[in-house]
């Protein structure tokens, strides 16, 4: 199918540009890895507090984290794409009768496939610290931070093929992808939080996702949250990678 | 190979005190034929890449129609990408990527497998001679490298019809000859390309028709020799030994050349006349036989300057000078 042609041909060529400066991958972990060694330590202390059940403090903040390198390790991803409209590549691949969904699908798979590398990375790192997982839960949750990661980078995507420059894109990405992120219960679970900053929370998908891969790790698989967690996320990926290829065709208007 | 009636490109540009609707093509005829190099002549912003886009179906045309190689513009770009070849003014070539990593993934892109890439590829490298540095990363290449790069990008998959966005700007002289050759080699190979250019003497040199365009409308179409000889025909200055023989030649030459305009100053005599390359021996002789000899003989041509002037009123190096 010329869909799947096309979106090899243009994952190899993103993943091959990734490759060229892996060091990258690594520097886009450092966040995350300064949460878990500085501050997760903290949070030993308020083992006991509704949510953070005393002793299992890694085991509640971990999937959480995961979830917050999926929103801000993808979010910037579009500043690569700024640089190919400028320099005149997503046009010549436009002139050619590649897919066009191919154009943004190759990046967000290659953006995904880099996020879970992360991610089993991060998750190594944690088990010293205490981490314990089931490990089916945990598989089945790389498929949920890699559909977080297609929404990011489809978001990202989209404000860099409609701002074109990099100036704007920045401070878009981050007003929209802070307070998602505090809003989810990622830092501090939300059941310490006041009922209207849970009712907030309500409305946030990924708070689902955190819900979710917390049930993954545990190994809950009757938990409800898990299925509430990918019907959210997988709309929410379908309907933003929509967006965003809805903005590349833009650009022939 | 190409036709379009009435296309029209109007841009709304957000800007302070509300949206401004901009007017880059409005709506322009041309017809271009098999074979031939059309040339697209104007100045920055006269509206010759949003033309170029239009056909190339990057840009959606906001009114008129066009057929590039038969097909319709608004109802068949699949068709139309996949046998039209485009080069644009930034190239587009992956800077970091090697050029034939480039070159490979292009005609892949155009459906081929990769064997058949690899060998289309190399046959490009071969043709351009680009084997001295198609293995190092295209941010390495010179002005002229990358574009030879570019127009292989555009041409790896063989397409009948070529659309080239003022391919050799800002390019020193050596570059801008060699493709001059190269586009040359392409037109001799049956390829039928279309060419945006803001240079004159390009357009003299290459193009078989000329359209010049000028703030979005094509003013004037035509050979480079019709559109220079409607100008008013070539000038011959003779100078002779003394004011007296130069009088003496206006007064034959005026009874001798019917409808030319004639000037004399000193010992000069200027005849502006048409097709004056076939005329000046003939004028020679006859002078001789009056016995009225010139001593010097100077024919200067018109040049596309004198067309741009004529059909615009400015000359196109104002605008560059701006």
């Amino acid at each position: 199918m010329k869909i799947l042609h096309d979106t090899r041909l243009m994952f190899i060529r993103n993943m091959q540009h990734t490759l060229r400066s892996p060091v990258f991958v690594f520097v886009s972990m450092f966040q995350p890895l300064m949460y878990l060694i500085l501050f997760m330590p903290l949070l030993n202390g308020l083992g006991g507090v509704p949510g953070l059940p005393a002793g299992k403090t890694v085991d509640v903040f971990i999937p959480g984290l995961l979830v917050l390198q999926a929103l801000f390790g993808t979010a910037f991803v579009g500043f690569s794409l700024i640089d190919d409209i400028r320099t005149g590549v997503i046009e010549r691949f436009l002139v050619t009768p590649v897919n066009r969904s191919a154009i943004l699908l190759g990046r967000v798979l290659r953006d995904a496939i880099i996020l879970l590398f992360q991610c089993i990375l991060i998750t190594l790192v944690a088990i010293p610290f205490g981490l314990s997982i089931n490990i089916y839960g945990f598989l089945l949750s790389l498929l949920l931070y890699a559909l977080i990661g297609i929404t990011m980078a489809s978001l990202s995507y989209g404000f860099a093929l409609i701002y074109k420059i990099e100036d704007p894109l920045a401070p878009t990405l981050n007003t929209i992808a802070l307070p998602v992120s505090l809003l989810s219960g990622i830092i501090l679970p939300l059941a310490l939080a006041p009922v209207w900053l849970q009712d907030i929370s309500k409305i946030n998908p990924f708070s689902y996702a955190v819900y979710a891969t917390r049930a993954l790790f545990a190994g809950s698989f009757s938990s409800i949250d898990i299925a509430e967690g990918f019907v959210v996320i997988g709309v929410l990926a379908i309907l933003v990678f929509l967006w965003g290829l809805n903005s590349l065709k833009k650009m022939a208007s | 190979m190409i036709e379009t009636k009435g296309l029209r490109k109007t841009f709304i540009s957000k800007g302070r005190g509300g949206n401004k609707k901009v007017e880059a093509v409005r709506g322009i005829d041309l017809t271009v034929r098999r074979g031939e190099i059309f040339g697209f002549l104007g100045p920055n912003g006269a509206g010759k890449s949003t033309t170029q886009k239009m056909l190339s179906t990057l840009l959606c045309p906001t009114g008129g129609e066009a057929k590039v190689l038969g097909y319709d513009l608004a109802e068949q770009q699949e068709q139309i990408r996949q046998n039209v070849g485009c080069v644009s003014q930034a190239g587009g070539a992956d800077l970091s990527s090697t050029g034939i990593e480039n070159l490979v993934l292009m005609a892949q892109l155009y459906g081929v497998d990769a064997l058949t890439a690899k060998k289309y590829a190399s046959e490009f490298v071969e043709r351009l001679q680009m084997s001295s540095f198609i293995e190092r990363p295209a941010q390495s290449y010179s002005g002229g490298q990358k574009r030879r790069l570019d127009i292989a990008l555009g041409m790896i998959h063989h397409p009948q019809l070529l659309l080239l966005d003022e391919p050799t700007a800002g390019l020193d002289p050596q570059s801008r000859a060699y493709l001059w050759g190269e586009i040359k080699k392409l037109k001799a190979d049956g390829v039928t390309i279309f060419l945006t250019t803001q240079y004159m003497d390009e357009a003299d040199k290459l193009c078989d028709t000329i359209a010049i365009i000028d703030n979005g409308n094509i003013v004037v179409t035509g050979t480079p020799e019709e559109l220079k000889s409607s100008v008013g025909g070539d000038t011959i200055v003779f100078s002779f030994q003394s004011e007296e023989t130069a009088r003496k030649a206006e007064t034959f030459l005026t009874e001798k050349v019917q409808g030319a305009r004639i000037q004399t100053k000193d010992n000069t005599v200027r005849l502006t006349i048409k097709d004056g390359e076939k005329m000046m021996p003939e004028l020679l002789r006859s002078l001789d036989a009056q016995n009225l000899e010139a001593q010097s003989v100077m024919l200067s041509r018109p040049s596309l300057d004198d067309v741009f002037l004529k059909y615009t009123g400015r000359s196109l190096r104002e605008d560059e000078r701006k």
